[in-house]
């Protein structure tokens, strides 16, 4: 399916740009055309991280004339590792202000607005506006939802990414002539279910591979050749070393983009993928301690059983003296239980607090009632109690 | 009956449909989708899909990282 330029061209290249764009001018199906259309395009890319790296660098490169970065984070140590349009001397800079002064030095004929502001259910329709097209590159499934409805809702299309240790998938989201995200998950999974990056880890590579892709879709929408990954979904497995595509077809019963909507304007994104989940949100009510109340704890040889449910290459980095390593899976198929001591108090931990949660309305069923989790986890411990301890 | 799921032969009962295979696989209500030999089925037909000889199906996880 070879769809028409989003685009109009732009009126002319100037002297400086033919020298520039040379090699993909001389490219038939992009040539003066395709480089004008892409002059005139306006991307809007979804956060400056993992993938907004990559695609941002690429999308300047290319000649794409505005482009717009919404990221309200700033830079940290542990993104350099991927997030390859910042550098050393960009720690603690805000990510969006950082991305433009990469950006201006790779091509400074891109004009770059900046959006240093959390994108959220008020803010969306007005940010998205001036944008031909939209380039997701967040890190969490509420941002993702809220993506494609405000996509869907503006008639909009856009480019589609996500990552995860070494799996990525991508594909172009346009409810006019395909499928959207809803139509191929309709909803998330439960909280705690799919780490995130900062839980799980990323080969950093695999963040180019799939902003690769994005950007390639986002050239051939704003200049019109080729096969849009409209309807496709690509999966990429780098272990394997395996790029290939299924079918997505627009579901007719989805609630955003089928025959009968239910959702015909944006909703409660953090409710909706259910952050925390209710349980554990319960659970950690009136059972949450602090790291300085843990350490209080342990001065005070109270006798508890510290448990620390991350993974174990996690525990590996960076622990708190005296934990035992049961993983949160345990707790959540129950074989957690049976290692526990009956007549202890119970004290989980996890990195932040978030999978402690999921793990103490486990124990909590589970009868272990005295129970409690560390809120902030091993990095609230690393900051306030032990600040030689690296975090990650 | 054989089929491949995830790249991996398994034999399944005769009229297994897809929301049984999801079942095997995973507790998850959401998040997932599933392709049949390429082809994505949506959530709401999994229950009436059935697998059929030497089918392939793909239960694909969404993931989150950006």
């Amino acid at each position: 399916m070879s769809l028409p330029p989003l685009v109009e061209p732009a009126d002319e290249l100037t002297v400086d740009e033919v020298r520039r764009y040379s090699r993909h001018l001389i490219i038939p199906d992009v040539g003066m055309d395709g480089q004008k259309r892409l002059k005139n395009s306006k991307v809007l890319v979804v956060g400056a991280g993992g993938l907004g790296s990559p695609a941002l660098l690429y999308l300047a490169a290319a000649g794409v004339g505005t482009l717009g970065i919404i990221d309200f984070d700033v830079v940290d140590e542990s993104n350099l590792q991927r997030q390859i349009i910042h550098g050393q001397s960009d720690i603690d800079r805000p990510k969006a202000v950082s991305a433009r002064d990469s950006i201006r030095e790779v091509n400074p004929n891109v004009e770059v607005v900046l959006h240093e502001e959390r994108l959220d259910s008020d803010n969306a329709f007005r940010i998205f506006e001036p944008y031909d097209l939209i380039l997701d590159g967040t890190d969490n499934f509420a941002t993702r939802y809220l993506v494609n409805d405000t996509a869907v809702l503006m008639g909009k299309p856009y480019v589609w990414g996500s990552i995860y240790r070494f799996d990525g998938q991508a594909s172009v989201f346009w409810a006019e002539h395909g499928p959207c995200y809803r139509c191929l998950y309709p909803e998330p999974p439960p909280p705690g279910m799919v780490p995130s990056c900062a839980e799980g880890g990323v080969l950093g590579v695999l963040c180019s591979s799939i902003g690769s892709i994005q950007v390639n879709e986002a050239i051939k929408l704003l200049a019109g050749f080729g096969d849009p990954l409209v309807g496709r979904l690509m999966i990429y497995d780098a272990l394997e070393m395996s790029y290939r595509s299924v079918k997505v077809r627009k579901d007719p019963e989805c609630p955003l983009c089928g025959k009968n909507p239910t959702i015909t304007e944006l909703i409660d994104y953090e409710e909706f993928c259910g952050t925390v989940s209710d349980e554990a949100q319960e659970a950690a009510a009136g059972s949450t301690i602090t790291a300085r109340e843990l350490k209080q704890m342990m001065d005070d040889n109270e006798d508890f059983y510290l448990v620390d449910v991350r993974e174990k290459n996690e525990y590996e980095i960076v622990n708190i003296p005296g934990a035992v390593l049961i993983p949160k899976g345990e707790f959540l198929n129950g074989e957690a239980f049976a290692k526990l001591p009956q007549d202890k108090k119970v004290v989980l931990h996890c990195k932040s607090g978030a999978r402690s949660a999921e793990a103490l309305a486990a124990l909590k069923g589970a009868g272990f009632s005295d129970a409690v989790h560390v809120g902030g986890g091993v990095l609230a411990w690393a900051n306030q109690i032990d600040p030689s301890l690296p975090t990650y | 009956m054989n089929v491949i799921i995830n790249g991996e032969r398994r034999d399944v009962a005769p009229r297994t449909t897809v929301a049984d295979i999801v079942r095997s696989l995973t507790d998850a209500a959401g998040g997932i989708a599933v392709a049949v030999n390429d082809h994505v089925v949506p959530k709401a037909d999994w229950a009436e899909t059935l697998i059929t000889e030497n089918d392939r199906v793909d239960v694909l996880t969404a993931v989150q990282g950006g």
